[in-house]
């Protein structure tokens, strides 16, 4: 871990001006992700701007019926919000499938969003990774890629992105609210902050210089039945090596977002107007031009399978 | 004590202590945090100083130049140790690959340089800025690849590479029914919850090391020999461990550089193998592939059994000898066994928890499930057919004990195994796909001498010491039974001191041969002191006894700690081993049955139940051993569907290197496990009459899930772990 300095930002506009004075700044909130990767120095920020101070620990409701949570929001108390349970059942289990008790305690909303890919390439510093060090190549392609993406990877970069949280954020349409260093705020819808590899994988997100996320929007309720499936090696503590995250309209029309499968939070809109005809119809939509490898192309057929059962589920 | 003929009754026999469940006597230690683990040692010696490992970043090649001037400059950065400065090191006994590498490179990780600071952080920071060039060779990094220029490795006494009896090929090609068929396992890591861990003080040329070891004496004489020093120089001090399955029998890099960086830096070090280390850095279970032949009669007779198995390792390293089992587990005049051994450049493969027999039978009790079910038999069933109360190799040589049989009807019985429908895939629950499997279960027990010594103190409290290790097995709790037992003393009255080079050696922790060696060694140590104890009290010996806290003969009974009244009573010995090893067949058995579902539409697979029955010898304390047994049947649920190093086979590292990547079972994996005990002495073993558990529950785990899967699917899977992935283009339609 490189020596770093420190303060604690007291407004979320003068967290996003420091961010931008200081060169090579990261915001910090719960650190369970970027605490480890200071330690192995995939991260090596020079200055770290605490913002757990600026109170973004609310969820309320908002003008249109949906509910806006704070970007400092814990995992735990989202997943466990009464009215997110109720209307955003999505959200409550996709959270509930990720991480640990003790994470999810410490993990915050905006944080969940900007978590880093777990590519185990990314994590060894001895080996060329785009992301990590842009320019130096991609050891994951041609090695071990059981866990990576199979659509909407580049020839620089085959990641994925591990959040749950994220898959149902996508699938809510959430907008992200954030504060930059002009004093200006913005909303991104969730679609946008993600992007793709190309040959910029070190870019992950839409985010300017210094932008920080102040809150998550969801608009109003969809109704439906909410499930969310993580497919994984074991029954906990695990990336998804596929996930489905699924709101089923008793007309069978309905929304899917899919995770473990890309560099973002997978979601094809024109694949969704497949629904009522089957899983089968929709996953041939949604994974239109997917390049697996052999490692992962199971995957293919693993997430057909998984919303064949998540759409089955959801008849009840 | 010289232990050649078979036990006949003895002080042990009373079973007012031994054979009860008893608690952890150090559980409260440990619940409470004052166990003090390797790197925990706050109040011993002047504040130490913090190593930082730099692992290499290449698996075969040279190191061209190391740079440290930027680290050297670091803030609080006291000493680097390179394999250029380091001076002379030997390479111990017990190690493959040195444990500081440089100028040449053997394995990915390999230590390459230590780095001393005042702090942790800032031998990490310093760590990081350590700059090495490598000049690269072209090394071999896959087993399969390597498999025909495997070569015959050397055998070891009774460990053959290569064994023959009858005419195998001529019965197999006459056998009416044949299996012939090939399995895989891979590479596989400890991955235990404690690194490794030393810290390191010097005092002029005499070094203590604080560490977390299995095998003190192996131990302390590997340091010697790396470093230069006479063993008697070297104190090892090791008594509580965090996890070894096999991972810490031998002397690792952290000692060795905390030794080298404490010498530099003129200041105890303290060492924690960093995580990420803990994969490529160490040892870890071989990968094997593994070509089973059997040929059977109608009838379900084996007539031929024939077991070949592919390893690698570095040069100078040994096979997995994953056919150990098939030598012995079942009946069959005509057999072989082979061993071939491929160079590879991976770091180095070793011991881990059964080696040999747990690889060995995740294969061979598949092909047995899969020989039942040709010949249209129960698997329980074909197995008993085969059992043999005899060495087939040597039929003059029977089992000391072989309740292999019973087990198996046993655990039939309390699992409810008739109502498997024995045809695959035909039960349906929901979503679930259910099934049920059953395995065998073996492993040798092993003999090794074993020493201690036991004080006798004025108030009647005895204290053991020897140099045995307590890995979480619960040593140091049956030591005290033992020592409770012999001195007919409550369990409060004994003291158990372990894991000191300072005390007598022991057989140590490995090859489940610690718990019937170690109490042994402690039988040996106490028969001395009721000797002393009776001579001091003026008793003929023969005919005291030892109860109560008294000591008694006739009429007369005094209390034992009188004999203690003006000096201590010391008396030492050990346990030493005849031949009944080599009249008798020595080995432990049992029986797994494990029902579990699979997803239909995901393949995922969820254990539902588990049960192992044992045949094991005396249980000395049926709460341990339930513990060492549910432990291992764990640990073959991660063996059967998750662990598996991943060789990235064009650098030659293994790609899963944190506990994220590598995968073990977590709670919500394990369902309700039941242990059965059968019950039994084996006076051959030992005047304890116990053989080793805590192997037992792990060999034959994963092969009985393996078969559970196939009943529940349908689906043979040879290669393990069994993931989804190798079950999902084969499931039928949801």
């Amino acid at each position: 871990m490189r020596s770093f300095t420190y303060e604690k930002a007291h407004s979320p506009a003068a967290a996003a001006s420091a961010a931008v004075r200081t060169s090579n700044a990261k915001f910090i909130a719960g650190g369970t992700n970027l605490l480890d990767l200071m330690k192995l120095e995939i991260e090596t920020p020079s200055h770290l701007i605490d913002v757990n101070g600026l109170g973004f620990d609310k969820i309320e409701p908002t003008p249109e019926g949906g509910l806006r949570i704070g970007a400092l929001v814990r995992n735990t108390a989202l997943a466990a919000d009464e009215r997110v349970r109720r209307d955003y059942g999505l959200l409550s289990r996709a959270l509930l499938a990720g991480a640990s008790g003790q994470l999810r305690n410490k993990a915050t909303t905006a944080g969940n969003l900007l978590q880093r890919t777990r590519c185990p390439y990314f994590y060894d510093t001895n080996q060329p990774c785009n992301k990590r060090s842009p320019g130096s190549g991609c050891a994951a392609i041609g090695g071990i890629t059981r866990q990576h993406a199979v659509i909407g990877a580049s020839d620089a970069c085959i990641a994925t992105h591990p959040s749950d949280m994220a898959i149902a954020m996508r699938a809510l349409d959430a907008t992200v609210q954030t504060a930059r260093p002009d004093g200006t705020t913005r909303n991104i819808p969730i679609a946008d902050l993600h992007r793709l590899p190309g040959n910029t994988p070190h870019l992950e997100t839409t985010l300017g210089a210094g932008e920080l996320i102040t809150s998550v929007t969801l608009p109003k309720p969809l109704g439906g039945t909410h499930v969310y499936r993580k497919v994984r090696d074991r029954a906990s503590y695990a990336f998804a090596l596929v996930s489905v995250g699924a709101i089923v309209q008793r007309d069978g029309t309905g929304r899917v977002a899919v995770g473990g499968i890309a560099h973002k939070p997978w979601r094809v809109e024109a694949a969704e107007a497949e629904m009522p005809r089957g899983a089968k119809a929709v996953a041939a939509r949604l994974l239109d031009g997917a390049k697996p490898t052999r490692d992962n192309s199971f995957k293919l057929a693993l997430v057909e399978r998984t919303l064949a059962a998540v759409l089955t589920e959801a008849k009840g | 004590m010289k232990f050649d003929t078979p036990a006949t009754t003895n002080p042990i026999d009373q079973l007012k202590i031994i054979g009860h469940a008893t608690s952890r006597i150090d559980g409260p230690l440990k619940t409470t945090g004052k166990a003090t683990y390797a790197y925990e040692w706050h109040d011993v010696g002047s504040r130490p100083a913090y190593g930082y490992i730099v692992g290499s970043a290449i698996a075969k090649g040279r190191i061209a130049s190391i740079d440290l001037s930027r680290a050297k400059a670091a803030p609080g950065v006291m000493a680097i140790v390179t394999a250029e400065n380091a001076g002379k090191l030997g390479k111990g006994n017990y190690n493959t690959a040195k444990l500081l590498g440089g100028p040449e490179i053997d394995h990915y990780h390999q230590a390459v340089a230590v780095v001393v600071a005042e702090t942790f952080e800032q031998a990490r920071a310093a760590a990081q800025l350590v700059q090495v060039s490598y000049s690269a060779a072209k090394g071999s990094f896959d087993l399969a690849a390597g498999r025909d220029g495997a070569a015959k490795p050397p055998g070891r006494g009774d460990n053959q590479p290569d064994t023959n009896v009858g005419d195998f090929p001529g019965a197999f090609a006459a056998a009416p029914v044949q299996l012939d068929a090939t399995y895989t396992t891979p590479d596989q890591a400890h991955a235990m919850m404690e690194p490794h861990a030393s810290m390191a003080a010097w005092d002029g040329d005499k070094l203590t090391l604080w560490t977390s070891n299995q095998m003190i004496a192996w131990t302390t004489g590997d340091v010697a020999k790396t470093l230069g020093l006479p063993k008697e120089n070297v104190r090892l001090i090791s008594p509580f461990i965090g996890g070894g399955f096999g991972g810490k029998l031998f002397l690792r890099s952290d000692a060795v550089l905390a030794a080298l960086g404490a010498r530099a830096a003129n200041r105890p070090v303290k060492v924690a193998m960093q995580r990420p280390l803990m994969f490529n850095n160490t040892t870890h279970r071989p990968a094997t592939i593994q070509r089973i032949r059997i040929g059977a009669n109608r009838d379900g007779k084996i007539t031929a059994i024939g077991h070949e198995s592919w390893s690698g390792n570095l040069p100078e390293g040994r096979p997995e000898t994953a056919v150990q089992q098939t030598r012995l587990l079942y009946a069959g005049e005509n057999r072989m066994t082979a061993l071939r051994l491929a160079m590879l450049d991976l770091p180095e493969g070793n011991a881990m928890r059964a080696p040999g027999e747990a690889p060995g039978m995740m294969a061979l009790e598949i092909a047995m499930d899969e020989m039942a079910e040709r010949l249209n038999l129960d698997p329980v069933e074909f197995r008993a057919r085969n059992d043999t109360q005899v060495d087939p190799e040597h039929p003059g040589r029977p089992f000391s004990r072989r309740q292999l049989v019973a087990c198996m009807k046993t655990g039939a019985e309390r699992f409810g195994w008739s109502a498997r429908n024995a045809e695959p895939g035909k039960r349906r629950e929901g979503r679930w796909l259910v099934g049920m499997g059953m395995a065998a279960a073996f492993r040798n027990n092993l003999l090794m001498k074993s020493g201690a010594r036991v004080r006798l103190d004025r108030s009647g409290t005895v204290t053991v010491e020897t140099d045995m290790t307590d890995i979480g097995t619960g040593s140091y709790t049956i030591i005290a039974q033992t020592a409770a037992e012999m001195m007919g003393l409550p369990l409060e009255k004994v003291v158990v001191r372990l894991g000191d080079s300072s005390f007598p050696v022991s057989a140590g922790s490995g090859g489940q041969f610690g718990a019937n060696n170690s109490t042994s060694g402690v039988y040996a140590a106490c028969v001395k002191l009721r000797e002393a104890v009776a001579q001091k009290l003026g008793f003929n010996s023969a005919d005291v006894a030892f109860s109560d806290g008294q000591v008694s003969s006739g009429n007369r009974s005094v209390p034992l700690g009188q004999a203690a009244s003006d000096s201590e009573l010391i008396a030492e010995d050990s346990i030493e081993y005849g031949d009944l090893a080599k009249t008798h067949q020595q080995s432990t058995f049992g029986a797994h049955f494990v029902e579990l579902g699979v997803d239909v539409a995901t393949a995922e697979i969820r254990v539902r139940r588990m049960l192992a029955v044992c045949a094991a010898g005396r249980v000395l304390n049926p709460k341990t051993a339930r513990s060492q047994v549910i432990g291992a049947m764990t640990m073959g649920v991660g063996a059967a569907l998750m662990e598996e190093l991943a060789v990235d086979k064009r650098t030659g590292f293994f790609v899963n290197h944190d506990l994220a990547g590598y995968e073990v079972p977590v709670h919500a994996d394990i369902p309700h496990q039941d242990t059965i005990f059968l019950d039994e002495t084996d006076p051959m073993s030992s005047p304890m009459k116990a053989k080793g558990i805590g192997e037992l529950g792990l060999c034959g785990v994963a092969a009985a899930l393996a078969n559970a899967i196939y009943n529940a699917t349908g689906i043979r899977v040879r290669d393990y772990p069994i993931t989804l992935d190798k079950l999902l283009h084969r499931m039928p339609d949801a």
